[in-house]
């Protein structure tokens, strides 16, 4: 007996009357906060983008904002900044979690002791651990070049110094990953000890054990490291802006304003060049065109991340 | 039909809620639209006054300052606000809960308070009640107002000066000139066996506290812009000739040696300012630097003197970098004719700006103030009014991207202080690119 498809496929089951109603109620917090909190304002900011705004006025001006882009400097070294912390203090905090957390599994005594001095600095108020760790490099007087000197090294000019700043501001994160470590220790002390066992009576040495049991099985962790780090250095702003300010010992007055960025715009990221435009200097429709630009790198990013990790576990989870 | 309309009903929502929020509020009352009369004349009411002293001392002076205003206005309670900044204003002034008067330290963004009617236009109600604003300096004239309208009034002012440390100056007067300044700085530093300074006769870097291009600028009367707003950088001849100057002075410190003795100063508001503990022998700073030495300096002997100019251009000596306190009427204040009283109160009262400036020991605005027998002044802080007097003072003009503008020629000054600009002119060239770019942006 021959089946008759009907044009456009097999019939759908007919849905009750009111059940979109409903699914639509009860998505409707959800809704609700994804219109209000993200879709009106990315609207917003595509809207202003097209406009000289003031913050008070408004006023269509095209592509101009965008134009405007392509010829600042500033916002071009902001931009590389930016990328140098995603390429450079993403990876180095999240091998540096990862070896702490590893570290802390194959402690026998004291790995509460060590556990807690490991998580205790990400407890420190960013503004407060920013200042203490610009003073602790301060070249002429911090205690770490002074020690330096003691075994007979010149230490670098940390946040004085163009090509030390940045280096200075990661190692400021790798000092503060202490959530990564929790996050990755937990995922550590979940891997199943008998693969490890498994393993071992193959032969497998710790390297080997390491990367086909051990980084395969927390990789979903690798990769939420990976992104919210990604995401975390695409918005940084706190620790460069206070870094800079206190390193420059300028405070803003009038015919004195502090330059951001210093030294010599090198901790000039882009979250702190967008507020500046928006907020210092009034062109908020300028900043909106930051604003996608960041929000466009992030979602890019983001999806890449995606797709390498996908690529990277076995089944695909990581998808 | 319902479902084509739809998409349009909901586009017009979008647009309508996206207008709205572009504007403050319209409907508070407009300054100006009761005359004010008698003291009497004037409703209770309760204004409140935002501010951005935070010192005890400071707020208790602010506080002593309203009370004469008080026993005149005995209707109006005033409430003070301490340590409020411009971006909580903005912010405030946006929502339509602004104060009915705020303060700012900085006038870098008097030019934008006008433009945008964030801060009322006070021209009305000055010629209304005809107060007499030439009885402010030229200078202060100047940095109050933006393109004709007046938005805000001078609180105190600030004026900056060459302070130097008698003990380290070995019995030489202070300098007059570029040259002289050249010598003695020379002649006043100390090195270590191995070149580091110890003590500098004066630091030439403008990321050196108040040694801001701005501030230096008075030395050569650098002239910043142009009638139509444009950047007179690179084509005003004196920024080269103090540009040249200044980075003479720095390759015989030698630049790393100078950057290394910068990053090991204490800190300028702290009693470990360099000048404070005998690591620089001439330095410019405001006349607040007074106050701050009698606090945590008491034994420093030292003297003021006008900032050194160029050797060609003598009738400079005496002038200074002037700016100011600056005191308003947001968009949307709730009782703007009260609050006028106060403004009014507050600037041009020769009482009230005394007690403000015996206080404070910033310099008072009015010319009677500044007469005033009762301003406590010495040696050292009649330099600073006399600078403030002094018809080559200077303050950077309003400008819609002042503060962008100084950051432009500042980033550039560090590169040239550290020899990476091999071409001056072209190097300035490119700054009055950047800020004609910006101003084009801003729609200037």
């Amino acid at each position: 007996m021959a089946i008759t498809v009907p044009p456009g496929g097999a019939p759908r089951a007919a849905r009750p009357r009111g059940e979109g109603r409903k699914a639509l109620l009860w998505a409707s917090p959800w809704l609700i906060g994804f219109g209000l909190f993200f879709a009106y304002p990315l609207a917003a900011t595509v809207y202003f983008s097209f406009h000289r705004y003031d913050l008070f006025s408004l006023e269509f001006i095209g592509l101009d904002n965008y134009r405007h882009l392509l010829g600042d400097d500033r916002a071009h070294t902001a931009m590389r900044n930016t990328l140098w912390l995603v390429a450079f203090m993403v990876p180095a905090q999240t091998v540096f979690a990862l070896g702490v957390a590893q570290l802390l599994t194959r402690l026998k005594a004291g790995a509460g002791f060590f556990r807690t001095v490991f998580y205790l600095p990400s407890l420190v108020p960013m503004v407060a651990g920013t200042v203490a760790f610009v003073f602790i490099l301060n070249p002429a007087t911090g205690p770490v070049n002074q020690a330096l000197a003691l075994l007979g090294v010149t230490g670098p000019d940390w946040f004085g110094d163009p090509a030390w700043a940045k280096p200075g501001l990661t190692l400021l994160a790798m000092w503060g990953a202490g959530n990564t470590v929790v996050i990755f220790l937990a995922a550590l002390l979940d891997v199943p000890r008998h693969l490890y066992e498994a393993a071992a009576i193959d032969g497998a040495g710790a390297w080997r054990q390491f990367r086909d049991i051990t980084l395969p099985t927390i990789s979903p962790v690798i990769m939420f490291s990976a992104v919210t780090g990604v995401i975390y250095a695409l918005q940084y702003f706190t620790q460069a802006m206070v870094a800079a300010r206190v390193a420059s010992g300028v405070t803003d007055s009038p015919g004195s304003s502090f330059v951001p960025g210093y030294p010599e715009g090198a901790t000039l990221t882009l979250p702190q060049w967008l507020f500046h435009q928006g907020f210092r200097d009034f062109t908020m429709g300028y900043a909106c065109v930051l604003a996608l630009v960041m929000f466009a790198a992030s979602t890019l990013l983001t999806l890449v991340l995606l797709r390498r990790f996908s690529a990277f576990t076995a089944d695909g989870e990581g998808s | 039909m319902r479902r084509r309309l739809a998409p349009l009903a909901a586009a017009g929502i979008a647009v309508l809620a996206l207008a709205a929020c572009t504007a403050g509020t319209e409907d508070a009352p407009r300054l100006g639209a009761k005359p004010s009369g008698a003291a009497s004349a004037l409703p209770a009411a309760t204004i409140e006054l935002w501010h951005g002293f935070s010192a005890d001392h400071e707020v208790k002076a602010f506080e002593d300052a309203v009370a004469g205003f008080r026993k005149k206005f005995p209707q109006i309670t005033v409430k003070l606000v301490k340590a409020v900044e411009d971006d909580k204003i903005i912010q405030a002034v946006r929502a339509g809960q602004p104060p009915d008067v705020a303060s700012s330290f900085s006038t870098d963004n008097v030019a934008q308070f006008c433009k945008t009617g964030m801060f009322q236009d006070l021209n009305p109600v000055i010629a209304q009640d005809g107060v007499d604003i030439g009885v402010l300096p030229q200078v202060v004239q100047n940095y109050t107002q933006f393109e004709g309208k007046r938005c805000v009034m001078p609180l105190l002012a600030d004026a900056y000066g060459l302070y130097y440390n008698k003990k380290l100056m070995k019995g030489h007067e202070p300098p007059k000139t570029l040259s002289e300044l050249t010598r003695l700085a020379k002649e006043l530093t100390v090195r270590d066996s191995e070149g580091n300074i110890e003590v500098a006769g004066f630091m030439p870097s403008t990321q050196y506290y108040e040694h801001s291009i701005s501030h230096l600028g008075t030395m050569v009367g650098g002239k910043w812009y142009n009638p139509d707003g444009t950047s007179a950088i690179g084509s005003d001849p004196a920024w080269k000739q103090l540009l040249t100057w200044q980075k003479e002075l720095i390759d015989w410190y030698g630049h790393d040696k100078l950057e290394k003795f910068r990053k090991g100063l204490g800190q300028e508001w702290s009693a470990d300012n360099p000048f404070h503990v005998g690591k620089v022998a001439m330095a410019i700073d405001g006349e607040w630097r007074n106050a701050m030495i009698a606090l945590d300096a008491k034994d420093l002997d030292y003297g003021t003197a006008p900032v050194p100019v160029a050797d060609d251009k003598p009738q400079l000596y005496g002038g200074g970098f002037i700016s100011g306190t600056i005191i308003g009427i947001p968009r949307g204040a709730k009782n703007p004719q009260a609050a006028w009283e106060l403004v009014k109160y507050l600037t041009t009262d020769t009482d009230g700006l005394v007690t403000l400036s015996n206080a404070l020991r910033n310099v008072p605005t009015t010319k009677a103030s500044l007469a005033s027998p009762a301003l406590k002044k010495d040696a050292n802080f009649q330099t600073a009014l006399d600078v403030f007097a002094h018809p080559a003072s200077f303050s950077l003009p309003a400008h819609i991207n002042s503060v962008y503008n100084q950051e432009a020629f500042a980033e550039f000054v560090v590169k040239w202080e550290s020899g990476a600009v091999t071409d001056l002119d072209a190097g300035l060239a490119e700054v009055d690119k950047t800020i004609n770019d910006k101003l084009k942006l801003a729609g200037g």
